[in-house]
């Protein structure tokens, strides 16, 4: 039929659909024959993500790094869905580093999903269009009488071929024009929606999974790293002789700060992969390049380190903002509105400055990376060979370009499985360190940190302030809001999750607000962490939110609804904007899930909060039991979550079910100190993870709303804190202001 | 430098190291079974967990010199090519997510399976207190733990039949 017929224009589209180029690349067809011809050797490869075998197996490949967030599974079952194949015929190996091919291949801020769906899709009814060619010519019938499901194609007279007998004429099939594929429809999807065990269980149950930290190279020394315990020190000089003379050890050697590594074309990572001074070890296991290590003692110049004091910050945060000012972001200065509402007697206002700490990632998987630099001999370009998890692997080669001069196309990147992400293995620092060191000693290495140096040398979750103004009327209605951000900026640079986002409850849907930010100068290293910025405003917002129902004795969930107020998308069409209906939604169906507004029993409560963010609505209700020594226990967790439509139900509920307890683990344990540059918590003896014995029942619930569907890495976890702290209030009174719990006296279990 | 002869997954392997060298190292670096993970040094994590003559240890602090048993590593839990009820379980309740603290989890639990036929949310609580799931996988653990135990008591009293 004529849609399939080859023209020349829509053979450059189907080349740049395959990615590969791969006919047009060699010679500019002359013919649409010869074109034809050419894509014979296009083998089993039905594109870049689909393979099939004539055995019936079906590849499909997945190029968005893991980390724990499921999406090695999730994307293939979106293709495997549209091709028609039964999901246990499909095999999902990882594609190579290849971003001509793929595009982006990174992990953060839950974009994977909504960024990759609709290629996915593509990829899959492409595929599926291949399959069925390939059936109509062997058949010989009609390809409108073709329906490709289970694996096979079969015909309305039910005569059927499988993939596997179809998949070498299938290959040989025009690729289609992406304007005249048609996709199923969602009621008749058989993969998608379903609950899946993600596919690399086997592999991790048994012990087979490499993580970065299992890379053995041939020739490879081991190493271990010792920067400047103030950022932006170097060394001087250290304990060589001892230090070499060790056993087990080979070499050890100062490195010196080098800002070129720190060079990214993504804004976020701009300065933050430079090589800090240290000391590298070198030699024949881990253990005794960590034993030496301890070893170590370096005469380091502090002349340009930190001297960052949380002492400090936290008492300059409070002058700051009991004198009040700072940048106006919202509203004016002076406004009328605001500071009138603020200022009359008939309202009741209410002002309270809340804080937040640092905290660290502390993937499980501490950070290393393998180096494998090759000095060219006679005239031949250096080359790389590296190893690491990573959640943007692309970007390893601009550091090995910056700092080491080796070309793109001569650094080859293995990009493994990473034992933990949540934003710490967007920075690549780990990997300037071990290119630095192979570089240096000439041989591959396999740089492992130290728990200690991954707790001491993290881009922190940045710590923070806000100092919360608002008055209710005597209605009880919210009459002004007044929000002041203090928080942190590098210099040269804003400090990544320091700051407002601009789309935040209340002041987004309301007139009488104003919001302002005082930024003070930070040394600390700082990143992203799971929700950058969500996850602490939602704490102090969600709250806040709630001690204003208090004051105007409402419930808490009607004034939450009341603030939403008519349904409306803030920005239409955006989905980075609130949808207040859909917020709606969520609150209401979180509310009725756990029972909202039955009687607790004495030292029990029932607390909410709602956030939007990464395209995102959830509610979450938690259920508290505080005991008169201050301890306490979150009974239950009630989550309603608009995501759109889910792709694999267990995915989605195991990261909702993540996002919970890692929430819980950071509000109510953690916290990261520095005094004159030092980070004071060593291991985990001094910076806790929550335990199983912690862990609250979890209820998730899903509103599947016709929105495409977008990514649940991270939105589930910022109304935990406010959810957890709200109902301690309706349990004993008590406010927190601060995380984390464990520095107010209350204590997790 | 010294010799130590160590029994690993039914297999003796003979090992030239330093007598503090803990076994964690020995098995990774010196045996090549990557399957047990460092994750703090200090017995604080359980990412390191292995089974020395059927108990739980943490390899991370165990040096090789005071290793007086067989040990059982996670390459080692499958028997005869069949996954342990508890491998099983994993896949089926989906438990892992980045999956680096799951090697140690199982070794755990399997500890705990071995000792008590029908463990109890306390139990599990109590036995796997030392692991750390950063991920917090916890709640789908405890339903997988629970879930294996009666295949792993069903699959025992078949054998002892
Ligand atoms: S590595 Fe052994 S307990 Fe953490
Ligand atoms: S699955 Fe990632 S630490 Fe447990």
């Amino acid at each position: 039929m004529s849609r399939f017929t080859l023209n020349r224009r829509d053979l450059l589209k189907a080349s740049s659909l395959a990615g590969g180029g791969l006919l047009l690349q060699m010679t500019l067809p002359t013919s649409v024959l010869a074109a034809e011809e050419r894509a014979l050797v296009r083998s089993k490869e039905l594109n870049v993500y689909v393979e099939i075998n004539p055995d019936g197996q079906i590849t499909i490949y997945s190029s968005i790094p893991e980390m724990g967030q499921g999406i090695k599974t999730a994307l293939p079952m979106v293709i495997a869905e549209e091709m028609g194949a039964r999901w246990e015929d499909v095999k999902v190996l990882e594609a190579p580093l290849d971003q001509k091919k793929y595009g982006l291949q990174g992990a953060g801020g839950s974009t994977s999903i909504p960024r990759n769906f609709d290629t996915m899709r593509r990829m899959g009814a492409s595929a599926r269009e291949m399959l069925i060619g390939a059936a109509a010519l062997l058949m010989e019938v009609e390809r409108e009488d073709l329906e490709a499901r289970e694996s096979q194609v079969f015909h309305t007279s039910g005569e059927s071929r499988t993939f596997g007998q179809l998949a070498a004429l299938a290959a040989e099939q025009p690729v289609p024009d992406p304007e005249y594929l048609t996709y199923k429809d969602p009621r008749a999807y058989t993969i998608i929606g379903t609950t899946v065990s993600s596919v690399d269980n086997l592999v991790i149950s048994t012990g087979q999974s490499k993580f970065g930290i299992d890379v053995d190279v041939p020739g490879m020394q081991y190493a271990s790293y010792t920067r400047c315990p103030r950022v932006g020190g170097k060394a001087v000089s250290f304990n060589a002789s001892d230090i070499k003379a060790l056993p087990g050890v080979t070499d050890a050697f100062i490195l010196q700060p080098d800002d070129r590594a720190g060079k990214a074309a993504m804004v976020f990572l701009e300065g933050m992969a430079v090589l800090r001074g240290g000391v590298a070890i070198i030699g024949e296991d881990t253990w005794s390049v960590l034993d030496a290590k301890r070893q170590l003692q370096v005469e380091w110049d502090y002349s340009d380190a930190s001297e960052d004091s949380w002492t400090q910050m936290m008492a300059d945060a409070k002058r700051i903002a009991a004198a009040g000012g700072g940048e106006v972001l919202l509203g004016e200065d002076g406004d009328d509105g605001v500071d009138a509402a603020l200022a009359d007697a008939s309202h009741q206002s209410l002002e309270a400055f809340y804080q937040f700490p640092y905290v660290a990632h502390v993937c499980m998987e501490p950070m290393n990376c393998t180096a494998d630099f090759r000095k060219g001999s006679n005239g031949e370009a250096d080359t790389l060979e590296i190893w690491l998890g990573s959640q943007f692997p692309g970007q390893v080669k601009e550091i090995a370009q910056n700092m080491l001069g080796v070309a793109p196309q001569n650094v080859k990147v293995h990009a493994l499985r990473m034992g933990g992400g949540f934003g710490r293995r967007a920075i690549h620092d780990f990997a300037t360190e071990a290119m630095a060191i192979s570089h240096h000693a000439d041989v591959p290495v396999k740089l492992t940190w130290t728990r200690t140096d991954d707790i001491h040398n993290d881009f922190f979750r940045v710590g923070g302030f806000q100092n919360m103004r608002a008055a209710v009327s005597a209605d009880g209605k919210l009459a002004a809001w007044d929000q002041h951000y203090i928080g942190f900026k590098y210099p040269d640079r804003f400090t990544v999750g320091s700051g407002l986002r601009g789309n935040e409850l209340p002041f987004v849907a309301m007139d009488n607000a104003r919001v302002s930010q005082t930024m003070m100068d930070l040394a600390t290293p700082c990143g992203a962490w799971r929700a950058p910025g969500s996850n602490t405003n939602a704490f102090v917002e969600q709250s806040f939110i709630h001690e204003l129902a208090e004051l105007a004795g409402r419930d808490h969930v009607e004034f939450l609804l009341e603030i939403m107020g008519s349904p409306r998308w803030v920005k239409p069409g955006d989905v980075n904007a609130l949808n207040t209906g859909r917020a709606a939604d969520v609150i209401k169906l979180a509310a009725s899930k756990s029972g909202w507004g039955r009687q607790m029993p004495a030292g029990k409560g029932l607390g909410l909060a709602f956030y939007f963010c990464h395209a995102a609505h959830v509610a979450e209700v938690a259920e508290v039991t505080v005991n008169a020594d201050r301890t306490f226990s979150v009974d239950k967790v009630t989550v309603a979550v608009d995501v759109g439509p889910i792709i694999n139900r267990s995915g989605a509920i195991s990261q909702v079910q993540g996002s919970i307890v890692d929430g819980l683990s950071t509000m109510a344990l953690q916290i990261i100190t520095m005094e004159g540059g030092v980070i004071e918590q060593d291991n985990f003896h001094e910076y806790e993870v929550m335990r199983i014995a912690a862990t609250p029942e979890i209820d998730v619930h899903f509103i599947e709303s016709d929105n495409p569907s977008t990514g649940l890495g991270e939105p589930a976890l910022p109304p935990l804190a406010p959810a957890v702290t709200n109902a301690i209030y309706a349990a004993t009174g008590e406010r927190i202001r601060s995380m984390p719990l464990s520095d107010e006296g209350f204590k997790l279990v | 430098m010294s010799q130590f002869k160590l029994t690993v997954n039914g297999q003796s392997h003979e090992v030239d190291v330093n007598p503090n060298m803990p076994l964690l190292w020995v098995l990774r670096d010196k045996l090549k079974l990557t399957g047990t993970k460092y994750g703090c040094g200090i017995a604080q994590c359980g990412a390191c967990t292995v089974h020395v003559d059927g108990a739980p240890v943490r390899a991370c602090v165990l040096p090789v010199s005071a290793v007086a048993g067989a040990v059982t590593t996670i390459e080692g839990l499958a028997a005869d090519g069949e996954l342990h009820a508890l491998q099983a379980a994993w896949i089926e309740h989906d438990v892992p997510q980045c999956g680096y603290c799951q090697a140690g989890q199982i070794m755990s639990a399997a500890a705990l399976l071995a000792a008590k036929a029908e463990p109890s949310d306390a139990d599990i609580d109590t036995a796997l207190a030392g692991n750390y799931c950063r991920c917090g996988t916890y709640v789908r653990i405890r339903k997988a733990v629970h879930s294996a135990a009666i295949a792993y008591n069903a699959a025992k009293s078949a054998k002892g039949a």
